[in-house]
């Protein structure tokens, strides 16, 4: 990736003041409280589920969990109205052009949720290079492997599914090799 | 807050503006030797209880960083180009600054990076220079700061370290899968592998548990305390001595001076952006190698037209910063280097510059894990991996656990085209000057760079690894550990701080950090500038009860 659109991506993470991650994380503690929850903020039914087709294209669900188990499109949803708020605009356009492509590319869906499995991998392979879906896709891999109170991660699957524990406490050994170190 | 409180109007002894790595350990300092001071803190006054495992908080939104947001920083290669805005440069900004959420590496300077100049000749186009003082004036310090900190590591494994007038108080910490592989395969190389000393109990220490290994060191602050920040070490104790006030969200604007030319005391933003006067009778600043060139630079005056003690317009030159190779490798067997502290093995074979290579550099390589689930997912994975979909997906199963980093901490030559200045444009939410940043690499430390890299590469190999890659050496990213910009010398003309971190203008005013850097070792630079701070604080214990700050 080179500077410019790296720090460009790196910025966009960094909108939040440390009020509106406080605020981000109350309400992620009234609001998910479990992994059911139904209710956006930001997106509407229709935008959701285009937004979760396109992060299950990024991570699709098979071998064990996906975007969809993870909860990935209520982590983005949240993340546009408390400290990523400064990003609505880019996902409105991002998702406007998106919505065009699968126009074009398959008139006879009725939206991007509706298409076939292969249809949305070529509507994905298609928009894979703008600079909106690599949004997308740093939304949809911190909600797959971020804190849970951010509303992604549902149960940790995200964590457990790369092997990662997040856990106060380890005691040696850690890993395979240091088995037999001091 | 533990301390007593004192009142604006009331000088007092010493006014310490910053509390990281250095002003802890100054404010500890002056406080115990009976001075009264007061410690302004740009940022707030965290606990352990306040810190959390949030990697989205910690590494992609500046939980303990400067953020940009607020202070925006601009940056150009040379002063040829416009500057734009860019995070070219990251600082601890709470009380305990950079040493909360530093990896905790603590390696002492060598006895030879004091005297590089002399040792290795001229290198056209820099300000390569010898220090005024020697590895022995600065021993009892290191030792000093290993004690009253809490460093864990093993004296003499590391057959190139300086003679050291005591063991390290802890023993080394618990070696990871990385360390292993590391030690196996350098060991076979015929070098030199060490446990590395941190700053991390490996066991209980003045009231603090021992590190239990939860793995989040890197970007976090400790909720145990085992990691030795001067927030749970140092700092206390100033505290304790009733005669230390650290005040948070204290934001300096300038140093004020009276018409002799000294310094009587710091305008800060206090909590509220509402300016306030603290007298004192001495100023020690301990901002950071950005933030104290920047805080003379804006403290300029009739009587000091360059910024205050820059008689040598040398202030916010000659920025160095942590250059290094880093490279990673996938393992056939889970390594889980998420458990654990960050490094426990590392190397300094090829540490000292060897004119056989045909450029100046060498460096340190240490063996450590690097990246948190989401940020291995976005920036951990090899470059020719996919970005997406279900073959990526797999990958992060097979290559999160069983992936390891190699760190080549190497050389940043100082030069004086490499500068902190004030932007003349962009201005930061409490309208003051961005900084701005001017930098530009020596050709040496790029070929340094790539050289290092080619050793890491030789290293897994030898440890066996099933794929190896790096992100190309030139590679831009946000830097850490700043120095040189306010180069310690005996010359005023050739330099701001004199061998003791007093300024050669001020004779009551002090910068004490990174900044003093003459040149960079192998930037690692925390045990060096707690050092300075505890050789700079007798200097200014002894020079103020003798009555010579007046």
């Amino acid at each position: 990736m080179d500077l410019s659109r790296r720090e460009w991506l790196l910025g966009s993470l960094t909108a939040g003041s440390f009020a509106e991650i406080a605020a981000a994380r109350e309400h992620a503690r009234k609001t998910v409280g479990g992994a059911t929850t139904v209710h956006f903020e930001f997106f509407d039914a229709a935008m959701a589920a285009d937004v979760e087709a396109i992060a299950a294209e990024i991570l699709p669900s098979g071998d064990g969990p996906g975007a969809k188990e993870t909860g990935v499109v209520y982590f983005i949803d949240r993340a546009l109205h408390t400290f990523d708020a400064g990003q609505q605009n880019v996902y409105r356009a991002g998702m406007r052009e998106i919505r065009e492509t699968r126009q074009k590319l398959f008139p006879d869906a009725a939206s991007i949720a509706a298409l076939t499995a292969d249809e949305r991998l070529a509507l994905v392979r298609a928009i894979a290079d703008t600079d909106f879906f690599e949004v997308v896709r740093v939304h949809t891999l911190l909600g797959f492997l971020g804190n849970p109170s951010y509303g992604g991660n549902r149960e940790k699957r995200g964590w457990s599914y790369i092997g990662f524990e997040d856990r106060m406490a380890w005691e040696p050994p850690f890993g395979y090799y240091d088995t037999e170190a001091k | 807050m533990n301390g007593r409180t004192f009142r604006l109007t009331e000088p007092v002894d010493f006014l310490v503006i910053g509390s990281g790595a250095a002003g802890g350990v100054v404010a500890k300092e002056l406080s115990t030797a009976g001075f009264s001071v007061v410690v302004l803190e740009q940022g707030p006054y965290w606990r352990e209880t306040d810190y959390s495992h949030d990697e989205i908080k910690y590494t992609f939104q500046a939980g303990l960083t400067n953020d940009t947001k607020l202070q925006p920083v601009t940056f150009r290669k040379n002063e040829n180009e416009p500057a734009k805005e860019l995070k070219a440069i990251e600082y601890g900004r709470q009380v305990g600054g950079g040493s909360v959420h530093f990896t905790a590496n603590y390696w002492r300077f060598h006895e030879s990076d004091f005297q590089e100049r002399s040792l290795f000749g001229e290198i056209p186009g820099t300000s390569f220079a010898d220090w005024p003082i020697t590895y022995a004036d600065l021993e009892p310090y290191y030792t000093k700061a290993e004690y009253d900190l809490g460093i864990s590591g093993l004296a003499g494994a590391n057959p190139f370290e300086a003679p050291r007038s005591k063991p390290y108080p802890l023993p080394p910490m618990r070696v990871k899968s990385s360390g292993a592989l590391f030690e196996r395969a350098t060991k076979q190389l015929g070098l030199h592998p060490f446990p590395a000393p941190m700053a991390i109990l490996s066991q209980p220490y003045q009231g603090r548990s021992a590190c239990v290994n939860c793995g989040f060191c890197e970007s976090f602050g400790c909720d145990m305390r085992a990691k030795s920040s001067t927030l749970v070490s140092v700092i206390p104790m100033a505290e304790k001595t009733g005669r230390c006030e650290i005040r948070p969200n204290s934001y300096v604007r300038k140093i004020v001076t009276d018409a002799r030319g000294r310094a009587t005391g710091a305008v800060y933003f206090d909590a509220k952006r509402r300016e306030a006067l603290q007298r004192a009778k001495a100023v020690v600043v301990c901002a950071n190698g950005v933030e104290s060139a920047k805080l003379l630079l804006l403290s300029k005056s009739n009587q000091f037209p360059n910024g205050l003690a820059n008689s040598s317009g040398l202030v916010g030159k000659n920025l160095m910063w942590d250059n290094g190779s880093f490279a990673s490798a996938l393992f056939e067997h889970p390594l889980n280097e998420f458990k654990g502290i960050q490094v426990t093995r590392l190397i300094h074979d090829y540490y000292r510059a060897d004119p056989k290579r045909g450029f100046y550099g060498g460096g340190g390589i240490d063996a450590r894990f690097n990246f948190y689930p989401a940020g291995f997912a976005l920036f951990g994975m090899p470059p020719d991996a996919p970005k997406w979909g279900a073959e990526y997906k797999k990958m992060l199963a097979t290559y999160f656990v069983r992936t390891m980093s190699m760190l080549a901490h190497s050389t940043s030559l100082p030069m004086e085209k490499n500068t902190v200045t004030l932007d003349p444009e962009k201005r930061d939410a409490w309208g003051l000057p961005a900084v701005r940043i001017t930098y530009d690499p020596h050709p040496d430390d790029i070929a340094n760079m790539k050289w290092l890299l080619e050793r890491e590469y030789e290293i897994f190999e030898a440890m066996g690894a099933k794929k190896m890659w790096a992100q190309p050496v030139e590679m831009f990213s946000t830097n850490r550990h700043l120095m040189g910009t306010c180069r310690m010398g005996a010359d005023p003309k050739k330099s701001v701080v004199n061998p003791y971190s007093r300024t050669h203008d001020v004779r009551n005013l002090f910068v004490v950090d990174g900044s003093n850097f003459v040149t960079c070792a192998r930037q690692q630079p925390t045990a060096t500038i707690q050092a300075l701070a505890y050789r700079a604080a007798d200097y200014m214990t002894r020079t103020a009860k003798a009555g010579e700050l007046g």
